[in-house]
């Protein structure tokens, strides 16, 4: 229902068109692809260093990139008028350890010009309203994480981008926070998460499998073990890395 | 008050000036949960002030001439550290890049940090001041207000020239060297020590483009003549501006995209 200012309902949330990427001498990406649907929760999975962040930087319009295109909400990454419209959590919490859950979540929903009483409505959905008033640096990496993840949720933007959100939770927040995504996607927020934990794969709509830096499968999860003929996905992952001449949709195309 | 879901769309600069507040509050904010670090702030210069009138104590004419001097000093060394290491922070702390991918102009992040320590660099000012005049028995012959508006100057100067450093610190370490390396040769050449005057020619240009020089002379010209000279308000415009032009390369230094 918020997203009724948006263009036309096909018009992807994100459009990544030949996407490079270097470090250095380093290719992180070296010409990717890609097209995430609005509404839906895309799950970016693949080893550690493949190029996850950098990619999810890429959308945010904070990482430097060497060539392709990435448009977000129709506009291009980065730009002024997307800053309030997509929510972005780093796989660090970024947020302020001398001040109380409280007092970062205002700061940031000024900034945002987010409405009153937004800062107490995050702080619900994120389970943390018995320690509005504690400061962040006494609180658990797994609730200082969820402190961050508060902040991205002010003003209900249209796309979250959420770079391991789930690291450090136990089962029963992991689910919580799941059910949480799914609700967002549900009310049409757009979902991009990153994760190296396989098992959480079968909750998104749509898979990325990514490694150095290229998306060996874009696929629903049961589509996914289908064309692989893997029990789960983990096991999918390890079948497509060892036949690569075996891609699934729109994969392999990337620069050579 | 607007309190439902739906916020009008308030004006660009009523925004603007929202997000400054809002920054320079979250920054206080900062500082009140650290009270140790606002203690030293604003008593260690009074402790050194202290210090030096009783090690000049037979002679109070050098106290005169270096205790103004000082009453400069101190916003400054005190700002720039807090500033470059408060920004490091920002920085390290993936804030700074949090803060840029929402709509916070730099102006308005900038601003923020130099509202909130100008209020700590005046405090600071009035603190020092109150204590060298009224307590220490400073004799100045030029007016209070601009001792002060030269004090608050220089904690902005200080503030600017930290917030510039901090981009070319990665770690805390690094950012507290800038100290002796940025600020120690213009406390060398300021005439604290030798009057520029007297100093080689080569020495005495450098010191004739390194601020501190500016702020120092300030001080000591307001506490020598009575009135508001007009050399007194071209110092005072000389550090205002390479605060500004420090603040300018300062919000260069800021960048969305990073590699």
């Amino acid at each position: 229902m918020m997203n009724s200012l948006a263009g036309p309902s096909g018009d992807p949330a994100i459009r990544i068109e030949r996407l490079v990427v270097r470090r250095g001498d380093h290719t992180v990406l070296p010409g990717l692809d890609l097209e995430v649907a609005r509404g839906t929760v895309t799950g970016l999975l693949g080893p550690s260093g493949c190029g996850k962040t950098t990619l999810l930087r890429s959308v945010v319009g904070v990482q430097r990139t060497a060539g392709g295109t990435v448009t977000v909400l129709g506009q291009p990454a980065g730009s002024a008028a997307l800053r309030n419209r997509v929510g972005y959590v780093t796989q660090a919490p970024s947020v302020y350890g001398d001040l109380t859950v409280g007092e970062n979540l205002d700061y940031f929903a000024a900034v945002l010009g987010a409405p009153k009483g937004d800062p107490d409505r995050v702080i619900h959905q994120v389970g943390l309203d018995a320690h509005r008033r504690t400061p962040v640096a006494r609180l658990s990496g797994g609730q200082r994480a969820r402190v961050s993840l508060a902040a991205a949720l002010l003003g209900h933007p249209e796309l979250l981008v959420l770079d391991e959100p789930t690291v450090g939770l136990d089962p029963v927040l992991r689910q919580e926070l799941w059910q949480l995504f799914r609700s967002l996607a549900d009310a049409g927020t757009t979902l991009l998460v990153s994760s190296h934990v396989m098992d959480e794969a079968t909750r998104c709509d749509l898979l990325l499998l990514m490694r150095d830096g290229r998306l060996l499968a874009h696929d629903t999860p049961a589509g996914l073990l289908a064309t692989t003929g893997a029990p789960d996905v983990d096991s999918a992952f390890l079948a497509l890395v060892r036949s690569p001449g075996q891609p699934a949709e729109e994969t392999t195309e990337t620069t050579r | 008050m607007t309190t439902a879901a739906p916020l009008p769309a308030p004006s660009p600069a009523a925004a603007a000036t929202r997000r400054t507040l809002a920054t320079a509050g979250r920054v206080l904010a900062q500082l009140r949960h650290d009270p140790r670090t606002v203690a030293m702030l604003l008593l260690v210069p009074c402790l050194l002030l202290v210090l030096l009138k009783y090690m000049y104590d037979d002679q109070p004419a050098t106290f005169n001439r270096i205790g103004p001097e000082l009453l400069g000093i101190f916003p400054l060394v005190v700002m720039f550290l807090v500033t470059s290491v408060a920004m490091l922070r920002e920085r390290t702390s993936g804030t700074l890049e949090r803060l840029l991918t929402m709509p916070l102009g730099k102006l308005d992040l900038l601003l923020g940090y130099a509202l909130a320590f100008g209020v700590v660099a005046l405090l600071q000012a009035a603190l020092a001041s109150v204590l060298t005049i009224g307590v220490l028995g400073l004799d100045v012959a030029g007016p209070t207000w601009l001792l002060f508006a030269v004090a608050v100057a220089d904690g902005l100067l200080g503030m600017a020239l930290g917030l510039l450093v901090s981009a070319f610190a990665a770690t805390e370490f690094q950012a507290v060297q800038f100290l002796p390396a940025v600020l120690l040769p213009q406390l060398l050449l300021c005439g604290l020590f030798v009057p520029r005057g007297a100093m080689a020619p080569v020495l005495h240009w450098i010191s004739d483009v390194l601020p501190l020089s500016y702020a120092v002379d300030a001080m000591s010209r307001i506490t020598a003549q009575s009135g508001a000279g007009g050399r007194v308000i071209a110092d005072l415009a000389v550090v205002a501006g390479c605060a500004l032009l420090a603040l300018a390369l300062g919000a260069a230094t800021l960048r969305r995209r990073t590699a």
